[in-house]
């Protein structure tokens, strides 16, 4: 019997070294251990496979850094992971060789997720990342030439001292490359950790500056054809292209609620209202599937009213009007009100029979405050 | 005891010169309490008494010297107490002043010695902390004589820390103070010079009995309040309570009430016998008023009930706090709390805050207002957000304020004086170092951060006291603070014109730092009526977005907006804005007009 999750993660933790930003679960090097701890995936994806629909939709190999695994163990993973319409690979340019490509594409990937981050050598050592802006251009054209159509670029605005001038130039040198995609985050500098001790004077200095870096990226973006269909994310119009959806289908699953499985230590699933995430501790991941037991898990139940919730927090990120319908008893209706008099909120049908919410394009900028106030 | 026998006393000083120890070491050294039960400052009994060397509430304990009775009577030690003070030196024939022989004479000693004076008491002068090494007794002598007109030979010089002339002073109470002449075979009458409350027996009243016998489980009467009860017993402190069948004339001791609201019992008031009334009262009763008022609201909203119980239990010790509920749109529900002065507040306020354990905002303290409302009405307005819009006259209360200081800060003391709206009235010089400044001040002025800035611009060299002289007509104007566009009613303040505009800016860019940015524009005003003197705009926020969902870790995300959300709870809503309660305390912290 199968079941009918039709989204599979799968976390494959191994950098060459861990940037100073980044709080992912990963783990630097270790060569050696690359086959063992794909051995333990495949062995928790059987342990899981009874979940998965026969078809599915997407996979999603993230990291970490997926393309420094080893090729062969990367391989094995593509291989026996089930088909899916969009199999999506993040890989950073260093990683990228024409070889590497060619095996992706022959293996099925359909989608590469590259982490440029930025086009100023100066600020990508700022985030301690090992790729020149040629590496990120020549990966770039390497995947191009193995058949890839849909590449994103993922860019990091917000570093520390990155001028309102350089966060332009960044896109633009994007943009020359014509990604099908680009996911545009905000530097996110946790307290305590290393690189904010060491830059958040920096940051500080910046702050007021940077309030504006997020319009100019959506303006910058929009300008040049692409839609903005979630924050952080922009793909080519489907007009621009020759029809073609180019939107992320495996976060679009996470945005509207859908169940998914992911694969791999820290790695997170809900399924039927049920949320569970993988120990992100190596060694226990690995010694509880080679005695063939599921790895330890905290595990969470989502309530009718907390899934209400996410649907909302995350429905709203998204450029198409939210149902408001299965929400339900979590918008405060008067704050509706209240946000669409500010003209942050606006809703297509009249005052009492609200059926879609959609935020404005200053709504959005302002999304996170704009939902809190709006889950009562 | 018959009252040629009988002494009653007081010790008058300034905080810190050392009025307990000489106390403790009187109960020891007439054999009142024994070394072992001896601990120091027996008669401060309220652990915040004895941690700020205040003593709030006095008590009356009997000693025996020499085949006499002594009752000592204690006195609160502070300015804003002046009535309770003036009613324990009316149960006495005479009064101790007592001066630190490093410190010299304070502002409060002079206050307090005029007023002994005033009542008719025969002042012994004592110079103590004569051990001290920096102490200069014949300077601190020759003061003292000078300030109440006597000869230097005839001050006593003790150190109650060592005991050393202590027992001089005792036999110069039974020498130099007068027995009490009351008339023993009239119809009884005592003045209450204090009360407190006993959880179990109800209001305990201390009294002076000034003519005839009490006995106990007779029938009196309180003549001013026409409370009526029976006197469940009688008795005196030596130091804890021994009761006693009957208080004669002369004497100093409890009574028993069993009432249980302090209320119907108060200081000042003449207790008689409710078979054989006496004629008249004892004069000199006035009903004290609170001066000083301020909103008190619990941080968490939950605990509304928990400060309305707690100001009940205060109230029942503290007949002078006066408190109503008052509802604010910005901080909830609390209090409007009455004051005799700053002294006063900050003590309930801390008592709140220790005793019940309530996190509380106290707004910007503020005086009470006698308004002349342009249609003919007359009314007293004791919080800003009541001031009504037509006013054809406001009145404030004034204050004679006495404040000494070494003669080099005479004139940082003036030009102090002058800011807050003083009138100079005159300046004596106390000894060559020293002079005595009078001036006439609104009480306004000195609510707020009088004090602090006196100690600042003085190296901590000035002592001050004042008495209120009456209400006076001022150039009063209400100031409100509106956040867009919504006027905050905890903010308002009624000031004098010429610091409206001061004042208007310093809350308005305050507030502008302290409200964070929201979804929209905020303008910030300051305004008199309806003119805006002052505007700020807390520009709106152009991005708030929350961290990219990596790898379907929506949880995280969820909790992010969770915490958002509790952020936002902790805000007190005006209007649609959230103001963060640190900013109404910055605002509330405010230095003064300046």
């Amino acid at each position: 019997m199968s079941g009918v999750v039709r989204h599979l993660y799968v976390h494959l933790p191994f950098c060459g070294h861990r940037c100073g930003y980044c709080d992912f679960v990963t783990v630097v090097g270790r060569r050696g251990e690359h086959a063992r701890y794909v051995a333990a995936l495949l062995a928790e994806l059987e342990l899981e496979r009874a979940a998965l629909a026969p078809h599915l939709e997407t996979v999603f190999l993230g990291g970490g850094t997926p393309t420094f695994t080893e090729p062969e163990a990367l391989r094995r993973v593509l291989r026996r992971v089930p088909a899916a319409e969009e199999v999506t690979v993040e890989a950073n340019p260093e990683t990228v060789t024409p070889r590497l490509a060619v095996l992706l594409r022959e293996e099925g990937v359909t989608r590469v997720s590259l982490g440029a981050q930025s086009f100023q050598p100066e600020l990508l050592g700022v985030l301690e990342r090992y790729a020149q802006p040629d590496d990120v251009r020549r990966a770039f054209y390497d995947l191009r030439d193995a058949g890839f159509d849909n590449i994103s670029l993922d860019l990091i605005y917000g570093i520390p001292g990155q001028s309102p001038s350089a966060v332009a130039a960044d896109i633009d040198e994007a943009l020359a490359l014509r990604p099908e995609h680009l996911s545009c985050y905000e530097l996110e500098a946790k307290p305590g950790t290393r690189f904010t001790h060491a830059h958040g004077e920096e940051l500080a200095r910046q702050a007021e500056a940077m309030e504006t870096y997020f319009e100019e990226v959506v303006d910058r973006l929009t300008t040049a054809g692409y839609r903005w269909y979630e924050t952080a994310n922009f793909c080519r119009a489907a007009e621009a292209d020759g029809g073609r959806d180019l939107r992320s289908r495996h976060n679009l699953a996470y945005w509207l609620g859908r169940d998914y499985l992911g694969i791999g230590i820290g790695a997170v699933s809900t399924v039927a209202g049920r949320r569970w995430r993988n120990t992100p501790r190596l060694p226990a991941y690995l010694e509880a599937l080679e005695r063939g037991s599921p790895p330890a898990r905290e595990v969470e139940e989502l309530g009718a009213d907390v899934r209400r919730r996410e649907r909302v927090m995350l429905g709203l990120r998204l450029d198409e009007p939210l149902p408001l319908e299965p929400t339900d008893g979590v918008v405060d209706r008067g704050a509706l009100r209240r946000l669409e008099g500010l003209g942050l909120v606006a809703y297509p049908t009249g005052e009492d029979r609200v059926e879609a919410l959609a935020l404005t394009r200053r709504g959005r900028l302002l999304g996170g405050g704009v939902t809190a106030e709006l889950l009562a | 005891m018959q009252q040629d026998r009988i002494r009653n006393f007081s010790i008058i000083a300034h905080i810190d010169h050392g009025k307990s120890t000489l106390a403790d070491r009187i109960l020891e050294l007439t054999d009142t309490v024994s070394g072992r039960e001896m601990r120091e400052q027996v008669l401060d009994t309220m652990e915040l008494e004895r941690e700020r060397g205040i003593t709030i509430k006095a008590q009356a304990v009997r000693v025996a010297w020499k085949g006499h009775q002594l009752n000592l009577i204690d006195t609160p030690g502070h300015v804003d107490f002046t009535y309770e003070v003036s009613r324990s030196l009316q149960a006495c024939e005479g009064a101790m002043l007592v001066v630190d022989a490093a410190q010299g004479v304070e502002a409060q000693t002079v206050a307090n010695a005029y007023l002994a004076i005033e009542n008719d008491l025969e002042l012994l002068p004592v110079v103590n902390k004569i051990d001290l090494p920096q102490a200069d007794p014949d300077r601190a002598a020759q003061d003292l004589a000078g300030l109440i007109g006597g000869d230097p030979a005839d001050v006593l010089r003790i150190s109650a820390k060592t005991g050393q002339g202590v027992a001089e002073v005792l036999d110069a109470v039974i020498e130099r103070i007068p027995a009490p002449s009351g008339a023993p075979e009239a119809p009884p009458r005592a003045l209450i010079f204090d009360s407190s409350y006993d959880q179990y027996r109800g209001v305990v009243a201390f009294v002076r009995v000034v003519d005839g016998v009490f006995r106990t489980r007779e029938r009196l009467l309180a003549m001013a309040e026409g409370t009526r009860f029976e006197a469940e017993e009688l008795g005196f402190f030596s130091p804890t309570m021994r009761a006693s069948d009957t208080l004669e004339a002369g004497e100093v001791g409890y009574v028993i009430t069993g009432l249980k609201d302090v209320s119907r019992l108060r200081v000042g008031d003449t207790l008689t016998s409710l078979e054989h009334p006496a004629a008249e009262p004892l004069p000199g009763y006035k009903d004290v008023k609170p001066m000083v008022f301020a909103g008190l609201f619990p941080t968490d909203s939950d605990e509304y009930p928990a400060l309305r119980d707690a100001l009940e239990r205060l109230k029942l010790n503290d007949a002078a706090l006066l408190y109503e509920p008052e509802t604010s749109q910005a901080l909830g529900f609390g209090f409007r709390c009455g004051f005799l002065g700053l002294l006063h507040m900050e003590i309930v306020r801390e008592r709140l805050e220790r005793e019940f354990d309530l996190d509380l905002l106290v707004t910007a303290p503020n005086v009470a207002y006698r308004v002349l409302t342009t249609e003919g009405h007359e009314l007293e307005v004791h919080n800003p957000a009541q001031m009504p819009a037509e006013v054809e006259r406001v009145e404030e209360p004034y204050i004679r304020a006495s404040i000494i200081v070494p003669k080099e800060y005479v004139g940082p003391v003036m030009e102090l004086a002058t800011e807050r709206r003083g009138r100079f009235d005159h300046m004596e010089y106390l000894s060559e170092e020293r002079a005595v400044l009078i001036y006439e001040l609104p009480l306004a002025e000195v609510v707020v951060d009088f004090y602090d800035q006196l100690k600042s611009r003085t190296r901590g060299y000035a002592s001050f006291d004042y008495d209120v002289v009456g209400f006076r007509e001022g150039d009063l104007v209400k100031l409100d603070v509106l956040i867009a566009g919504e006027p905050v009613d905890a903010l308002s303040l009624i000031l004098h014109r010429g610091s409206a505009y001061g004042r208007g800016r310093a809350l308005v860019d305050k507030l502008r730092e302290e409200i964070p940015r929201q979804l929209f524009d905020v303008p910030v005003q300051a305004a008199i009526g309806s003119r805006v003197i002052a505007r700020e705009t807390i520009k709106a926020k152009r991005k708030d977005v929350l961290a990219k969902c990596y790898g379907g870790d929506i949880t995280r995300k969820r909790k992010l907006l969770e915490r958002q959300k509790a952020g936002k709870r902790r805000m007190k809503q005006v209007g649609a804005v959230e103001v963060p309660q640190e900013a109404f305390l910055a605002v509330l912290n405010l230095d003064g007009s300046k």
